[in-house]
């Protein structure tokens, strides 16, 4: 196989690399929400792989409780309640916006207005530093122009 | 001047913040249940499954719950620390035999001693999950009232013993 193709495969099936799991849902609704639970959930025992992604026990195991929950007829909100009670707010990998997460989230603005803002501060400097040379270029046209016509005279 | 300490102050910024973040161990993750009541079970003993165990048995003394299994690598290098506080009778010492098989569980025990006052089942994993269980072994300490005072995550030490454990339990059971 060519080497390309090799990546290219690799690529593919990387994306169907997941836990597989046999579930009956009731509805598709349902099976929508189990399947965004999953993967916004945190397996904390790989810690940087969703519980829908990893094969570790304990990711299967809160798979079984996301199921039940539902099965019993919990919202998506009492399931992450569950979790966080348990896990704290690491299970989630989108933690929630409080004082303690508020550099998590404000953070990458933050670093964004501040890039900006040097952008910014060097656009202008370049700006005078240039026109600072037109100016001297035309005040030395200026005295060469009055140089001739002294020499003219 | 300020062209060259700006850098400066920025690569001591990130220095810092990089060191402290090489330090933190990512394991430890603070647990929720800290100074809230013990989640509850009702679980089978290991040794005489008929009976079972819930925290409302323990009200009224401290006592430590040890999170083990018998295919836990480092629950093996924790055990002898487990015998050796056991043998002091401190504390009561409460197991839970997660996601075990009995047969082994036991067979453990009777090969490399048995700390625990008493060892409860939990082979589909649920209590665990109730006590915020991800990584074995873990240890928790609960007080008089039955509220959890402290988590430890990974193999108890001997360290931890004598530097954290023991003062407070001393601490717990004197309140």
């Amino acid at each position: 196989m060519k080497p390309s193709l090799l990546i290219l495969v690799l690529i593919l099936s990387s994306a169907a690399a997941q836990a597989i799991d046999s579930r009956q849902f009731a509805n598709p609704e349902q099976q929508a929400v189990y399947e965004t639970l999953t993967s916004e959930l945190r397996c904390l025992v790989c810690q940087n792989q969703t519980i829908a992604d990893s094969n570790a026990e304990l990711a299967a195991d809160l798979r079984r409780q996301v199921y039940e929950m539902l099965q019993q007829g919990k919202s998506r909100d009492d399931i992450v309640q569950f979790m966080t009670d348990r896990y704290g707010d690491f299970v989630l990998y989108k933690p929630p916006f409080k004082a303690k997460t508020g550099l998590l989230w404000l953070g990458p603005v933050v670093f964004l207005l501040l890039g900006l803002i040097a952008v910014l501060l060097v656009v202008r400097r370049k700006k005078q530093a240039a026109a600072q040379e037109n100016g001297q270029a035309e005040k030395l046209a200026k005295i060469r122009r009055l140089l001739d016509e002294g020499e003219v005279s | 001047m300020l062209k060259y300490i700006l850098p400066l102050l920025l690569f001591i910024i990130m220095a810092v913040f990089l060191a402290i973040g090489l330090n933190l161990n990512p394991h430890d993750i603070p647990s929720p249940l800290l100074n809230k009541p013990a989640p509850v079970f009702f679980a089978p003993k290991l040794q005489t499954p008929q009976e079972k165990l819930s925290p409302d048995d323990l009200k009224g003394q401290v006592w430590l719950f040890n999170v083990w299994a018998s295919w836990c690598v480092s629950c093996r290098e924790e055990h002898p620390v487990l015998n050796q506080l056991a043998q002091q009778k401190t504390v009561t010492i409460i197991g839970l035999n997660y996601k075990d098989d009995p047969a082994a569980a036991n067979n453990w025990l009777d090969t490399l001693g048995n700390p625990y006052n008493i060892s409860i089942m939990d082979q589909d994993g649920r209590i665990g999950i109730d006590w915020g269980v991800y990584g074995v072994p873990e240890t928790f300490v609960i007080d008089k009232q039955g509220r959890v005072r402290y988590k430890h995550t990974g193999p108890v030490t001997v360290a931890d013993v004598q530097q954290t454990f023991l003062p407070l339990i001393a601490q717990l059971q004197g309140e």
